[in-house]
């Protein structure tokens, strides 16, 4: 199997010669950043500055702090705290940075059958969810989006694993589609607000719940650790992770808007 | 080219031959010498076709024997050719279907060329060398199928039913090749259910009835003096076929 | 019905456009997916053409496999294909995933036992008819099946068409083993899941009337050129 699988790739090798060593670092990080379009933003300015091209590989914030695991990234960029600070501990990241934070929002029907609408608190607004049996679609991707959705759930003393209902829909999928789904069936659904203002079939729904310091989303940063995987390109990585906490990186940040309207906040210490 | 001892007597032993459970062939017996052309005779469905297979080797028989006189199977299998009722014929130029053919038998490169268009010369289809041999008609197809065999100057020439679908004109052409590989001094066993062709160009006949080897007699005796009913109702077109 | 009308229309305009980056991805998902065929084309053919004239045991059970593998699931090509190639993996150290060689590796692993399964029906139909005259030649094994695989050449090229469309059609071995990156492995089809998912689903069905019509034109041109040449060869 493996020796077939050498030959097909050096035959492939004709097709795809390799270049003249270009510079560049892989970076695992989440659908939310990406599809905003804030990489977009970003990276031609780091690129003009050092040379170096940043490789996104874009997915959910498990799957992503699973690739720095494998050592197939050099630099992960996620959102779930309690995780990345796993990772760090278990020896896989050297050091994690907060970058900057988004926060999510709860969108749902325009009519609004939960009654959640005008409230400030995402906690009571869980409830009412549960309560109405309305249907709420779920990432279910372990994202870092849905590793939010359920503490939200757990601050409202609800087990989601063992109370939900057939309301409950869970799509295993990433924002956008479960965006698509929510839209499709009605449903609410929690979303960074990043992607809700890039997303553009919104259907019915519009923002029912935000502002609540609970949707505090904190994006964090590190390079894969090699100690762990040599081939890590560290001193590349390193100067990713340096120039977005940087001044200059965090400006940057700051000034990425979609229709007049700030996506991220930056917050490096 | 044939230098070393001619393959032929060709040798069978109460042959069998029998397909889902059913005798095709049934205890024949025979002794084909080199020299005469030998015709094999008979009803549709008689056995004629399958028989010729047992001789020439593509099938292997359910019991008795078939012995040639050469041991040596590479040249046993080099010594014979056999043209079939449809010609098959590869998706190339008429001359390269034959260079083909002497490749697999290995002929010099050198000479292949050179062999092949003497032989399409002699089958009168030298101006259609180049054409794609699947684009000529079933006679010339048939003709071509005739020059691939001369091309190999075999010993023994196994002819099944070769002008069955064709028309009389395309026969005699047919016929007039055939007629050379004998002054050639080839072996010709031929299958057919055609009488006039018996008589054109038969020596001796092998009469076969239900996989039966009924009657093997030179062919004037056999016209004049069939020596079994099926043999003298098949000689008077009582038998369907 | 809107959308549809709107995606038409903009795909229409994509074409028109000239736009590059889209040229990119398109030329990009053209080398991934040809160099996937031609590479498979190049193992599956023999491949397929041994099982049909070969005789072995277990043939039969070789010949179901192979019919079954024609439904290999792209996600688990990808996923293996990503577990090998990963640093972690025991091809690791090439250091191939997320490159367009991982992606036409991938995509040669779907798409042989197509081309090869194809081949073994086609040069097992051609064996029936060929068989006593190539064996009454003395052609017989290797140089039997090789004869009939380019005797019957053009009816391959039917087979390498379907493999063809495989390949231009999966997304998720790509998307895994490809990591859909931006300028360096996006390709058709996974734009076209990364639009969807941003819910631009206009431009998502415009990317997707253009794959296919680029996939009818390579049809289209493959099958005048086999009527061409069996015109000519009969």
């Amino acid at each position: 199997m493996v020796v077939i699988v050498k030959a097909l790739l050096i035959l492939a090798a004709l097709a795809f010669p390799a270049h003249a060593q270009q510079k560049f670092i892989t970076l695992a990080s989440t659908t939310s950043t990406e599809q905003s379009g804030l990489f977009r933003h970003l990276l031609p300015m780091f690129e003009k500055n050092t040379g170096i091209q940043v490789r996104v590989v874009a997915l959910g914030t498990g799957q992503s702090l699973d690739m720095g695991k494998r050592g197939d990234a050099d630099v992960v960029f996620v959102h779930a705290k309690p995780l990345e600070e796993k990772f760090v501990a278990e020896g896989f990241g050297v050091k994690r940075f907060e970058v900057m934070y988004n926060d999510f929002v709860l969108v749902g029907p325009k009519s609004d059958p939960a009654k959640v609408g005008g409230t400030r608190d995402i906690v009571a607004a869980m409830h009412k969810i549960k309560a109405a049996r309305v249907p709420f679609a779920s990432r279910g991707d372990a994202s870092g989006t849905h590793f939010a959705e359920v503490e939200l759930w757990k601050l409202a003393g609800i087990n989601i694993a063992k109370d939900k209902g057939p309301w409950y829909r869970d799509t295993g999928s990433g924002m956008g589609p479960t965006l698509n789904t929510a839209a499709g069936m009605n449903a609410y659904a929690l979303t960074d607000r990043g992607t809700w203002l890039s997303f553009k079939n919104r259907g019915d729904l519009v923002i029912s719940v935000e502002g609540d310091q609970r949707l505090f989303n904190q994006y964090g940063v590190m390079l894969v650790n090699p100690a762990r995987h040599p081939h890590v390109k560290k001193e590349m990585g390193q100067a990713f992770v340096d120039w977005v906490i940087s001044p200059q990186g965090q400006t940057a940040i700051a000034g990425y808007k979609i229709g007049g309207e700030q996506l991220f906040f930056p917050n490096a210490k | 080219m044939h230098a070393s001892a001619c393959i032929l007597p060709l040798a069978l032993r109460d042959v069998c031959f029998s397909a889902g459970g059913r005798a095709i062939i049934d205890r024949v017996s025979v002794e084909l010498a080199a020299g005469p052309s030998t015709i094999i005779l008979g009803a549709n469905g008689a056995g004629k076709s399958v028989l010729m297979r047992l001789m020439h080797g593509l099938l292997q028989p359910t019991s008795g024997e078939i012995a040639w006189s050469e041991r040596d199977e590479a040249r046993l299998r080099r010594m014979q050719a056999m043209v079939f009722q449809r010609p098959v014929m590869l998706r190339r130029s008429s001359l390269a279907n034959i260079t083909y053919a002497l490749e697999i038998a290995r002929v010099a490169r050198s000479e292949r060329e050179q062999i092949a268009v003497e032989a399409l010369e002699s089958v009168g289809l030298m101006p259609l060398a180049h054409r794609p041999a699947r684009v000529l008609s079933g006679g010339e197809q048939q003709r071509l199928a005739l020059a691939r065999a001369w091309a190999l100057h075999p010993e023994v020439l196994f002819l099944d039913e070769p002008t069955a679908s064709l028309d009389p004109s395309a026969t005699r052409e047919i016929e007039m090749v055939i007629r050379a590989f004998d002054a050639a001094g080839t072996k010709i066993v031929m299958a057919t259910h055609n009488l006039g062709q018996v008589r054109r160009l038969g020596d001796e006949v092998l009469f076969i009835h239900q996989g039966r080897l009924v009657e093997c007699a030179p062919v004037a005796r056999f016209f004049s003096h069939p020596a079994s009913a099926e043999a003298a109702a098949f000689v008077k077109g009582e038998l369907p076929w | 019905m809107d959308t549809i009308l709107q995606a038409a229309r903009g795909a229409f305009d994509l074409i028109t456009s000239g736009d590059r980056t889209l040229a990119e991805i398109v030329l990009l998902s053209l080398k991934v997916s040809i160099s996937a065929v031609v590479l498979a084309t190049l193992l599956g053919l023999p491949l397929g053409a041994a099982i049909a004239v070969g005789r072995f045991p277990g043939k039969r059970a070789v010949v179901v496999l192979l019919n079954a593998l024609m439904g290999l699931p792209p996600v688990v090509v990808g996923l293996v294909v990503y577990l090998l190639l990963s640093r972690a993996g025991p091809l690791g150290g090439m250091g191939l995933l997320f490159t367009p060689r991982a992606m036409v590796l991938a995509q040669a692993i779907l798409v042989l036992p197509i081309i090869a399964a194809l081949c073994r029906q086609a040069v097992e139909d051609a064996w029936i008819e060929y068989q006593e005259q190539l064996r009454s030649l003395g052609a017989v094994g290797f140089r039997a099946a090789l004869t009939l695989v380019w005797d019957i050449r053009f009816s391959l090229l039917t087979a390498i068409l379907a493999g063809l469309g495989r390949a231009s059609a999966e997304v998720g071995a790509v998307m895994i083993v490809g990591g859909n990156i931006d300028g360096v492995t996006r390709v058709m089809t996974t734009t076209i899941a990364l639009e969807t998912s941003k819910g631009d689903l206009p431009l998502a069905l415009s990317l997707g009337i253009v794959l296919i019509a680029l996939v009818i034109a390579l049809n289209a041109a493959a099958m005048y050129v086999k009527e061409a040449a069996q015109r000519r060869y009969g």
